[in-house]
């Protein structure tokens, strides 16, 4: 089973914010239970991508030498069910990051409004010595940085150096 | 300097945050993880938190150290700490009441020594020391 739950990255500004797109589709399997006539997004599954977003985020931070998973959900607030046709912009800002672990808040913006904000914890399980983090963090043999996920870091790293471009551009 | 009443109430305003538990569920005798429910990965948020709240740096394992059960037989042989093991334990962790430890020191109790008085105690330490 995929476990991915975001369609791709929008921004990235390595170190410190990632935007990512999540698009609800009512052909999500989940939908059909949850709720039959009543499309809605679980809440858990957004955690998900906003954690998924920031720990990318935090993961190209460290060269994808740890593995960042989620520990725990400091705060949590929604200030509205979000339903399958809708598109969700999620940002992940990173708070603090230690060798041990690191919190991001995250932020689920739609249509550009603020609809809900997480706070999250993640523990570093520290390095691991498998060939693909070896060769240079993500592939087959971690299961954070797995190279299903390989895409949405070629994209995060293509949008930093994009976003350095035009900034040195601009100065 | 803050005062010891005053670090713990900082420290159990920390503790419900991070815990989720009542303010008033928390007195200074509370074990973190059998009277508070606290789960391992609530020792490094618990950590973090209190870096934040009173500006200090804790190192990796100095204020919760984790003992690897069973490595060294002088330290520990059949699930109880020997009486070496003790003075070892007492040197990594001297803000830790032992009274009740040393009664029964089989490894499952040693989590009790997590107390809030402990973490109070090593506030009130690490902040006389200015933080280091």
């Amino acid at each position: 089973m995929r476990w991915i739950w975001l369609d791709g990255f929008t921004a990235f500004e390595s170190g410190v914010k990632a935007r990512s797109i999540k698009n609800l589709s009512l052909a999500e399997d989940h939908f059909a239970q949850h709720f039959p006539g009543y499309p809605l997004m679980p809440a858990a599954l957004i955690i998900e991508g906003l954690a998924q977003t920031g720990g990318i985020l935090v993961g190209e931070k460290l060269d994808f030498k740890e593995k960042v998973v989620l520990g725990k959900v400091l705060k949590a607030r929604f200030d509205r069910d979000f339903l399958a046709g809708e598109t969700l912009e999620y940002e992940a800002e990173i708070i603090m990051v230690r060798p041990e672990g690191s919190t991001v808040i995250g932020r689920v913006f739609c249509e550009g409004k603020l609809e809900a904000e997480v706070e999250i914890f993640f523990a570093h399980l520290g390095p691991s010595w498998s060939k693909s983090e070896a060769a240079g963090g993500a592939g087959d043999d971690n299961f954070v940085f797995s190279s299903e996920l390989r895409s949405f870091i070629n994209q995060a790293r293509r949008l930093d150096a994009q976003a350095k471009k035009a900034k040195a551009a601009a100065n | 300097m803050a005062s010891q009443d005053e670090i713990f109430q900082k420290v159990s305003a920390t503790l419900v945050e991070a815990l989720n538990v009542d303010e008033d569920e928390i007195r200074p005798t509370s074990t973190l993880t059998g009277d508070l429910g606290a789960e391992s990965i609530d020792f490094l948020d618990i950590v973090f938190r209190l870096e934040r709240e009173f500006g200090i740096k804790i190192p990796r394992e100095e204020l919760f150290p984790e003992v690897a059960e069973g490595n060294n037989p002088e330290f520990m042989q059949d699930g109880v700490v020997t009486p070496k093991g003790i003075e070892e334990l007492k040197r990594a962790m001297p803000f830790a009441d032992f009274n009740d430890f040393e009664k029964d020191p089989r490894m499952t109790e040693f989590s009790n020594l997590f107390t809030v008085k402990m973490i109070t105690n090593y506030i009130q330490d690490k902040l006389a020391r200015g933080g280091r």
